[in-house]
């Protein structure tokens, strides 16, 4: 009885102890968010004077968000980058699952194996590598960079085949060969078959990559910033980094940025968390 | 029967592979193969004429020391924050399964930093280097402290922590799904046969872990050697180019020298130092698996 009682008063020690250490590591890990948390609401002078307060001199004020967010163009910079988002999202998971189930249901075609061993390889490639050639081909020859479409188009070849990869293993593993004979006895074409028993299934997979192709696409910066030469057109990393250019030195209306910045993806956050958490396990386990 | 035939084999693979099989060869194949090409040529980004050139790039590209330089950076960069992003993750997910309360608000805690951009993280740290961590010091020493970002081994030491902080929570997960896979079992027959759990955690659970090594330290390193955006948010390579990363070389070489040949012909290079790296590592890491 004593031994138990010291164990389970030494494991309680240990527990506690964990837990201060963990508390202390994720302030740490949130102090930068916290500092511009409590910056956003002061006025640039405040700011310069004492960053660490956790009220200005000259008090409260909202006057940055709205002066920040005419500047940046927020609402329209926050649809761009909506529209992008959603649409090459969803454009990423209806291709590659389509072509990954014909890549594992035929993998005695040459035109499978060989579109699939590509897809694996083309991973390695880092985008430095693709960017010249993408602005030399699609700028200096099609004329076509400066559109929303072309960058969703981008985005999607981009992630395809990774998504393919990953919908390959869900369709190799997980449906089983016997459904789909059974539809096709009953009168389904491949096509129809597809859509209505095998696609349905997917659904845990459709989740992974929407969740770690949405964020991809979202956070983005390099490629749209290539693609995307009009203001009106930019997405959120870019226009911040245009807004940062021009005001850096007003630093109040830079804090209101970044967090407008952060803020969509946060909320979003908050109540997707677990999905997100999961999604990102799963793909990145598997990748 | 028709399922055997040419035309049924064609048509069923362009219907279903088509759109993938389009997207993929416009933006990754055809760019690829075409930049090759463009290595062997001196365009200047705007003429329609683009003037053979032979290895002519290859040797710029060589010749180029700031290339190296920044390449050197970028091994120095990629080594230290390999070791500490791992380390810090390893550590993180050992203390997030250990089963104490809220232990998946921790997770969820430490994943946020992945959730946002590299632009915008950059940024957000920039402030905290220049104004905040200057604050702090300057009411430590009582008298005027520089931004850490203003010295050239500190803009590299941030770079180092920022991607560290970016990249430890995404880690963290890969390795407390490794954790979660190594039974219970197997830790309480080591530690009934004398094992402290010190040496348990060395002998049982860190070997059966090893694949989650090898994926978090492949992508560790695939990520450091072809970092952009934090870079050219947190430091824009300064102070006097010393902290200009291999990739914002290449871009600045490409799209601000309008270089493209030997811009190019230098991401070419990347790509392969990059990948013979991440190869092998994954080949070592490989060959000593074990299973339970």
């Amino acid at each position: 009885m004593n031994v138990n009682d010291k164990a389970a008063r030494q494991k309680r020690t240990r527990q506690i102890i964990t837990i201060i250490v963990l508390i202390v590591v994720f302030l740490l890990f949130v102090i930068p968010f916290l500092l511009v948390l409590i910056n956003v609401f002061k006025i640039k002078g405040d700011i310069t004077s004492n960053p660490l307060a956790l009220i200005g001199e000259h008090g409260f004020t909202l006057q940055n968000f709205p002066d920040a967010m005419a500047k940046m163009d927020f609402w329209n910079v926050f649809k761009n980058s909506a529209i992008i988002t959603f649409c090459a999202t969803v454009l990423t998971i209806l291709f590659s699952a389509m072509a990954s189930f014909v890549i594992v249901r035929n993998q005695n075609w040459k035109a499978c194996s060989l579109l699939f061993a590509l897809m694996i390889a083309s991973m390695v490639i880092p985008f430095q590598v693709l960017m010249v050639p993408l602005v030399s081909v699609y700028g200096g020859i099609f004329h076509i960079l400066n559109s929303r479409i072309t960058l969703i188009l981008m985005h999607t070849g981009f992630s395809v085949s990774m998504a393919t990869f990953m919908f390959h293993g869900a369709i190799h593993s997980n449906i089983p060969l016997e459904l789909e004979e059974a539809a096709l006895i009953d009168g389904c074409s491949r096509w129809q078959t597809f859509w209505k028993i095998v696609f349905p299934l997917l659904k845990p997979t459709v989740a992974t990559v929407a969740i770690i192709d949405a964020m991809a696409f979202w956070n983005d910066y390099l490629l749209p910033s290539l693609v995307l030469g009009d203001k009106d057109l930019y997405t959120i990393p870019i226009a911040t980094q245009a807004f940062y250019g021009t005001y850096s030195t007003d630093i109040g209306l830079v804090m209101a940025a970044l967090l407008l910045a952060m803020l969509p993806i946060l909320i979003l956050y908050l109540f997707l968390q677990k999905h997100i958490v999961a999604g990102v396990t799963a793909g990145a386990v598997k990748g | 029967m028709e399922r055997n035939t040419m035309s049924y084999k064609s048509k069923q693979f362009l219907m279903f592979a088509g759109p993938a099989l389009v997207l993929f060869c416009m933006v990754i194949i055809i760019p690829f193969l075409y930049g090759l090409y463009l290595t062997f040529t001196s365009w200047d980004g705007v003429s329609a004429d683009k003037p053979f050139v032979g290895i002519a790039n290859y040797i710029s590209a060589f010749k180029d020391a700031y290339f190296w330089a920044s390449m050197g950076r970028t091994i120095v960069y990629s080594a230290f924050a390999v070791v500490f992003v791992n380390a810090v993750a390893f550590a993180l997910a050992y203390l997030v399964t250990s089963g104490i309360k809220g232990q998946n608000f921790f997770r969820a805690g430490f994943f946020i930093p992945n959730l946002i951009g590299g632009i915008v993280l950059g940024y957000v740290w920039k402030f905290v280097f220049n104004r905040a961590f200057v604050a702090i010091g300057e009411a430590v020493v009582a008298g005027t402290v520089p931004s850490l970002l203003s010295s050239t081994g500190g803009a590299m030491f941030c770079l180092v922590l920022v991607s560290v902080w970016q990249y430890a929570g995404y880690m963290m997960l890969i390795y407390v799904a490794g954790f979660m896979g190594v039974s219970d079992s197997l830790k309480e027959a080591a530690m009934i046969d004398g094992c402290t759990p010190a040496q348990a955690m060395r002998n049982v659970t860190i070997p059966l872990m090893r694949t989650s090594f090898v994926t978090c330290i492949f992508l560790s390193i695939t990520r450091c050697f072809v970092v952009y955006d934090v870079n050219l948010s947190l430091t824009k390579g300064e102070p006097f180019n010393s902290s200009v990363l291999a990739a914002m070389h290449v871009y600045n070489k490409a799209f601000i020298y309008k270089d493209y040949g030997t811009g190019q012909a230098e991401a070419l290079i990347l790509f392969i130092v990059c990948a013979i790296i991440g190869i092998a590592q994954v080949y070592i890491g490989k060959k000593g698996e074990v299973q339970a």
